[in-house]
């Protein structure tokens, strides 16, 4: 069943009470809330995942978003994320209850999945081939990752690249695309379809909102992708788009020093590593206009050789 | 006699008896992971099911979480041993010898209670002399007290038989000096010449110790029934189990621990220790042992009382494990540990600060 299949008050009730048990990607979630915007964010943005009923009995993260405990709840609204009884962040205004929940999630996933090598980079797919965009905040990553997943390219991730330590394949995890500050009104214009969540402000990464994945993305979301390029984005006012080789050995390092836990997997995190490196092409991507950059993505696809 | 929360802790039940998992519902798996990863078990459970060839029991959607813990522990025992080699070399100007104290010691030695172990820290002894210059070795290698508040440093350094704990400035690995094994306010107080003169050369490690078999438990003993905040209560009692089943195989071990027990005023601990394994954990102790150690059990009355404290903060701290009266045993504990280590002219303005000023003082990083 899917989530949007849940009448609303069966959803707040679920939620509020012992939880709803959610599937995204490769993994089962328990999420509990008595936040009405936690309810609302996962009606709007998660209608498309698997729920099942109160009773499945396993799910790999319990987490929880709920008022603090305790006095200061009643000065100033504020909002805590709780994996399973532990808190591992400080609580945020009420307003930051949906987000907050997306990086708790994030967090779960990149602390304890270690049957990843996990990279801290977008990835979008085209042809069963993997284009993995990591870079740093403000570089235009999620403008045009989100781009990108609603003109033909399906979403794997906005943020977690998960790389399968056995087979080497990219494993997706479709949930929404966390935009940020212009990036929000950017992606309104290019895709008046698509729908975006009301904007948090003031949090620590500014005004964030997310978009709603593509179904297509959600409906595939336990089919895998092989690596196919590494590119750096950079948006750069004015500047034309232009595709830069790049070294390998030198964007191996970026991607060892970007994953949440190369270290974590010792000598199998540089196998896992070199591997994924041997199968890419590597560029600097550089761009001004949304409209090129996804043609020049277009073309790299179909010049692949499985194409 | 144990508790209304023995049944509720299907870890301990899995641990005892490994089998059972033949039998469990998915449902029973999800309270399993979810105790075993609140008690920092995980990996341990994991190298249990695979020593009882269980782990292809493991359901398949499962099985990454005991993979993912397996890959942690792996990876800590490696940078364990590395650390302990960066501490020899920080220290060399030391002239006494570095001995490794607990999960650090268990994984230099090579024993079966370094299996699966996680780490939260790396514990040494050094002695009291060689405090100073070793803190200023430490420091210019690299470690630094940090991310303490001004009156948790003035306590350690006044009271504690450790100073404040030091993290690594690029590594972020965490190193706690002792210079003994319980304060010096504390009702017994150990002679810390005493363990160092039974320490024992660490093969492969030139200049690096570890405490005697014997003394190895009655220190994780010590510390496991002297300290207030037991986390990972559970998990430590795990160690002991495994330390007293491994060292139980050479001839006349139980002699020597209760003697030595005798010799460095440690035999309550010992008691507790080998009462609550015994019980917990089902580790074999002889009917002698027990009943010669008798003599050192508390009245009857406390007894009873430590059993209803020490059954729940034993269990793993997870909801799962917990009844109305959890948090009550958990301050119990608390304050009988600080009891223990310090006289009432000091302890009660200390834990008046623990819990009126410092919650106010201290709270965890915020969400990124």
């Amino acid at each position: 069943m899917k989530l949007l299949q849940l009448p609303p008050e069966e959803l707040n009730r679920q939620l509020a009470g012992a939880g709803v048990w959610m599937r995204t990607g490769p993994f089962s979630l328990k999420i509990q809330s008595r936040i009405p915007s936690v309810a609302q964010g996962l009606a709007e943005l998660y209608g498309q995942f698997e729920v099942r009923s109160m009773r499945e009995a396993f799910a790999d993260f319990h987490v929880s978003v709920n008022p603090p405990s305790g006095l200061r709840g009643w000065l100033k609204p504020q909002a805590t994320f709780s994996f399973d009884g532990s808190q591992p962040f400080k609580p945020l205004p009420r307003d930051q209850a949906f987000p907050m929940l997306e990086w708790g999630l994030n967090w779960c996933v990149s602390t304890q999945a270690h049957q990843f090598l996990i990279i801290h980079a977008a990835v979008v797919e085209k042809n069963g081939l993997a284009a993995i965009l990591p870079a740093p905040p403000g570089s235009g990553k999620s403008t045009l990752t989100a781009g990108l997943a609603v003109s033909g390219w399906r979403l794997l991730s906005d943020e977690l690249t998960l790389i399968s330590r056995k087979t080497g394949l990219i494993h997706p995890l479709p949930r929404p695309v966390s935009l940020k500050n212009a990036s929000i009104d950017v992606i309104r214009q290019f895709s008046p379809d698509s729908f975006i969540n009301r904007a948090s402000h003031d949090t620590i990464k500014g005004t964030v909102a997310h978009m709603r994945p593509p179904r297509e993305s959600v409906r595939r979301q336990h089919e895998t992708a092989s690596p196919g390029w590494v590119l750096f984005p950079r948006w750069v006012p004015g500047a034309p788009t232009r595709l830069k080789p790049r070294s390998k050995a030198q964007t191996f390092m970026f991607l060892a020093q970007n994953a949440f836990n190369y270290s974590h997997l010792g000598a199998d995190g540089f196998r896992v590593g070199t591997n994924l490196i041997d199968q890419v092409s590597c560029y600097d991507f550089e761009y001004s206009d949304l409209h090129e950059a996804i043609a020049a993505f277009d073309e790299l696809a179909s010049a692949a050789p499985n194409a | 006699m144990m508790s209304p929360t023995r049944n509720d802790n299907l870890l301990a039940r899995i641990l005892r008896t490994p089998d059972s998992i033949t039998r469990f519902s998915m449902s029973e798996w999800d309270t399993l992971v979810r105790q075993a990863r609140a008690a920092g078990l995980l990996a341990r459970l994991s190298h249990r099911l695979r020593q009882h060839d269980l782990s292809r029991q493991i359901p398949e959607a499962i099985r990454w979480h005991f993979e993912a813990a397996d890959t942690l522990a792996a990876k800590q025992r490696t940078a364990v041993i590395w650390e302990i080699r960066q501490l020899r070399a920080a220290l060399s100007d030391i002239d006494s010898p570095l001995i490794v104290l607990k999960g650090a010691a268990y994984v230099a030695a090579g024993l079966p209670a370094a299996d699966g172990r996680l780490f939260n820290d790396i514990d040494i002894l050094i002695p009291r002399q060689a405090l100073q210059r070793a803190e200023s070795s430490l420091m210019l290698a690299g470690w630094h007290a940090t991310g303490l508040s001004e009156y948790d440093k003035r306590y350690y350094r006044r009271w504690m038989h450790e100073i404040p704990p030091l993290q690594h400035i690029d590594r972020d690995t965490i190193v706690d000096v002792h210079h003994a094994i319980l304060p010096d306010t504390a009702r017994y107080h150990p002679d810390s010449s005493k363990l160092r003169s039974h320490a024992v050369p660490v093969e492969g490690l030139p200049g690096v110790y570890v405490l005697g078999a014997e003394d190895r438990i009655l220190h994780s003993a010590t510390h496991l029934f002297h300290d207030g905040e037991l986390p990972h209560g559970l998990r430590d009692l795990t160690d002991l189990d495994l330390l007293l089943r491994d060292a139980a195989q050479s001839e006349g071990f139980w002699n020597r621990l209760i003697a030595r027990a005798d010799e460095l005023q440690l035999s309550r601990p010992l008691f507790y220790a080998l009462r609550y394994a015994h019980h917990i954990l089902e580790t074999p102790v002889p009917e002698a042992v027990l009943v010669s150690l008798d003599a050192n059990a508390p009245n009857r009355m406390t007894l009873a009382l430590m059993d209803r404290i020490f059954s729940r903060v034993l269990a793993p701290a997870h909801a799962s494990c917990e009844d109305r009266y959890t948090p009550a045993a958990r301050f119990a504990a608390f304050v009988r540990a600080h009891w223990l280590r310090m006289p009432a002219h000091l302890l009660i303005p200390h834990l008046f600060h623990k819990a009126f000023i410092s919650p106010y003082l201290n709270s965890p990083p915020k969400a990124a």
